[in-house]
């Protein structure tokens, strides 16, 4: 396949229209603009594949067959469809009895999948194809000062890590310090959110991100930096009450990665989404020294 | 206090327990766990549940169906894959836990308003109905089909929060062509 096709998922469309924001523009930065792939349906998530992973598998098919229509390898921002179509395909083109009886189904339904679309993270044709080099050079405004904890949750390096290690990967600090960033230590920066148990056991999702905000606090991190929306969902507003239930002050703000990278590189940031932030970014803008107004 | 037998007897035990799982996972190398206990001491959940991630392989190994089905454990995994990268053996842990789930669901050995499985049977209903999923919708039938309805209106401000910053339209979102997906899935059942 030639190029890619962007897969936004339904986060993207939702909750997480900041990270569409800022990512398509970023792309149009690197001059790899990016198109969306026409009637996409959703991955399935974690969901799916609790209830019924025959089905789950041949809804992922759906996706990989339209791209292999349009041509292109598809580009999926959210880490969880990320996850999910990977596994997809490789289940899809693995020939056993159960991946061709799907297929067939796929056949039958008028979207017929030959197993020739890979699936990417934003995250990896920038560090990989465009490169450390390639981003310097898009940089007009450094982020100078800015200290970062690089949070890549799980879903994203594990378990397929073509790109980078599953417990502690770099290739975010290594964008974020081309953006003219630091990116600190952040020991925890596999280490799970807790996903959509935050939404179902309030009790376990607030200690797991209590964890998280609090040795990014430690390590005096300015702002987490996520790759996957509901990692920054669950960072984001578990915040007030966690603070609440620990007595201890770990607000700080969560932006999604091309939310940084479009900053540097120049771009409004009016159509970054920065103004979706539930939690108030003025001390990023006091360290950025971009001013208070947004 | 009542006096109950702790240990089980053979006959109890369920022998087909293990090839199930193996089958309906994918991990064909279950027998490979030595009991090293990595994944437990890796799993960001395991302070929580009731029998670590090494105890359940350990039971699907030795046919204890009913407890591994009835813990509490399977709901916790949130698939973050940390056992399966690290298990020395190589084994698919991850995977087992989904398939528990799933056994779980078509057993039905779960309390009928527990969360987790509601918020998964509701998200896969959305999907089949309308190929895309809206928060919105999803959280609003989590809350009510597993009777949270206080946490739910405990949850109103954070709701009109996120629907000021745009980030909960109330649109349902759906895809164009409804009928080729119907035709899937209907495609799949009839091969399956």
């Amino acid at each position: 396949m030639s190029g890619y096709i962007y897969y936004p998922g339904c986060s993207l469309k939702g909750n997480s229209r900041s990270y569409e924001e800022s990512i398509l523009p970023v792309f149009r930065e690197v001059g790899l603009p990016l198109e969306e792939l026409d009637d996409w349906n959703c991955c399935g998530a974690t969901a799916y594949f609790s209830v019924d992973d025959t089905m789950a598998a041949a809804v992922c098919g759906r996706n990989l067959s339209l791209a292999e229509k349009a041509g292109k390898d598809i580009i999926a921002p959210c880490a969880g469809c990320f996850l999910t179509l990977k596994k997809s395909n490789s289940f899809l083109t693995s020939r056993q009895p159960k991946s061709e009886r799907i297929l067939k189904a796929l056949k039958n339904a008028g979207c017929e999948y030959g197993g020739s679309v890979k699936v990417k993270h934003p995250l990896e044709i920038l560090v990989k194809d465009v490169g450390q080099a390639g981003i310097k050079a898009k940089v007009k405004r450094p982020l100078a000062g800015l200290k970062v904890a690089c949070y890549y949750g799980c879903q994203l390096v594990r378990p397929y890590t073509d790109f980078d290690d599953p417990d502690y990967p770099t290739t975010l600090d290594t964008l974020m310090e081309a953006a003219g960033a630091s990116a600190v230590d952040y020991g925890a920066k596999t280490r799970c959110c807790g996903g959509s148990l935050t939404g179902t056991i309030e009790e376990v999702g607030l200690r797991l991100n209590y964890i998280l905000l609090k040795e990014a606090k430690r390590k005096r991190a300015d702002c987490v930096v996520t790759i996957c929306p509901l990692c920054q969902f669950n960072l984001e507003i578990t915040q007030r009450k966690m603070t609440k239930k620990y007595k201890d002050d770990v607000r700080l703000p969560v932006l999604y990665f091309s939310q940084l990278l479009g900053l540097a590189m120049g771009v409004d940031k009016k159509v970054l989404g920065l103004s979706r932030s539930i939690v108030p970014l003025d001390s990023l803008w006091a360290k950025l020294g971009n001013g208070g107004a947004r | 206090m009542v006096i109950q037998r702790k240990v089980k007897y053979e006959e109890e035990l369920d022998p087909n327990f293990l090839a199930e799982i193996k089958h309906l996972s994918g991990a064909e190398n279950i027998d490979a766990c030595i009991q090293c206990g990595t994944c437990s001491s890796s799993c960001p959940m395991s302070v929580y549940m009731d029998h670590p991630p090494r105890k359940i392989i350990a039971m699907i190994k030795n046919g204890f169906k009913d407890e591994a089905l009835r813990s509490f454990t399977i709901w916790l995994c949130s698939s973050c894959y940390t056992c399966q990268v690290r298990c020395p053996a190589e084994i698919k842990i991850t995977d087992v836990m989904y398939a528990l789930k799933r056994q779980a669901i078509e057993a039905k050995v779960f309390p009928s308003r527990f969360a987790i499985p509601v918020l998964d049977r509701e998200m896969t209903r959305l999907i089949a109905k309308h190929g895309r999923s809206s928060e919105l919708w999803l959280i609003l039938r989590l809350y009510l089909k597993s009777r949270h309805i206080v946490p739910m209106i405990k949850m109103a401000p954070l709701g009109l929060k996120l629907m000021r910053t745009g980030r909960m339209p109330l649109r349902q979102e759906s895809i164009k062509n409804k009928k080729q997906l119907k035709a899937l899935l209907s495609a799949v059942k009839e091969e399956a």
